[in-house]
């Protein structure tokens, strides 16, 4: 299973996530925001680069409700909130963002 | 909060070389979504996984070292260390990295997680728990 980008073949997983942490690159991330069916706008992308530095501080991709918090945290309350975030990423704002970061699943998603 | 029970996580193994440390870390950081009450105790050479400035470049393994610090986030921010067993070791705290949590009760004014306690007072905390799990 893989994703096609710029020729390049990347593979990933049964539900999508790349193998390999390196091979993400910004075009990747748009092909896989693609085929979760969301358009990539600059809220999307404060969240997946949010997630990105999280991932480069702590080695873990948060589950949701510590992303959220992260997120109040970080950004305010009119953004770190279920609403806001399940609007940009309806099957999962840690799931779907995590995917489209290049990061593994979330740890402590149940 | 119906039937919160007293959990303790006790690592007693280096962090690499054997998988039990980060498959520790890994429960715990699952276990955390049960909003349970989660300490982890940390003696004999599981005292090395909360040591400082950890490389693993040359065994070409993760250092996940830098996760202990998102416990905090996971609302687990208790992190029992035995003094005698870094004392055998020839370490002390200034060895161990800074992990800290921000107190919700307390205007999340920032707190150290990790606290050196004897064998004596590990005893008493094992003691106190409704359940234990060794790694």
């Amino acid at each position: 299973m893989s994703y096609q980008v710029n020729g390049h073949t990347i593979e990933h997983d049964e539900e999508g996530y790349i193998t390999n942490l390196s091979d993400w690159s910004i075009e990747l991330a748009n092909e896989i925001a693609r085929t979760e069916n969301i358009e990539m706008t600059d809220e999307h992308w404060e969240v997946v680069n949010f997630l990105r530095q999280y991932y480069e501080e702590y080695q873990i991709a948060p589950a949701v409700r510590v992303l959220i918090k992260a997120i109040k945290k970080s950004m305010g309350p009119e953004k770190g909130n279920n609403k806001y975030m399940y609007e940009l990423f309806p099957y999962g704002p840690a799931k779907q963002a995590c995917k489209i970061a290049g990061l593994p699943k979330p740890t402590g998603c149940v | 909060m119906p039937d919160v029970k007293k959990f303790l996580y006790v690592n007693r193994k280096a962090p690499y070389g054997t998988i039990y440390a980060l498959e520790s870390l890994e429960v715990v950081l699952i276990g955390a979504a049960f909003e349970q009450d989660v300490s982890l105790a940390f003696l004999d050479d599981g005292v090395f996984q909360l040591t400082k400035g950890q490389n693993t470049e040359g065994i070409g393994v993760k250092n996940f070292s830098p996760t202990f610090r998102a416990l905090g986030d996971y609302e687990v921010t208790k992190l029992f260390v035995e003094r005698e067993s870094l004392e055998e070791r020839g370490l002390t705290e200034a060895d161990l990295q800074e992990i800290t949590y921000e107190d919700e009760d307390d205007d999340w004014a920032e707190k150290p997680s990790i606290r050196v306690v004897s064998r004596a007072e590990m005893a008493e905390i094992m003691a106190d728990q409704d359940v234990v799990l060794s790694f």
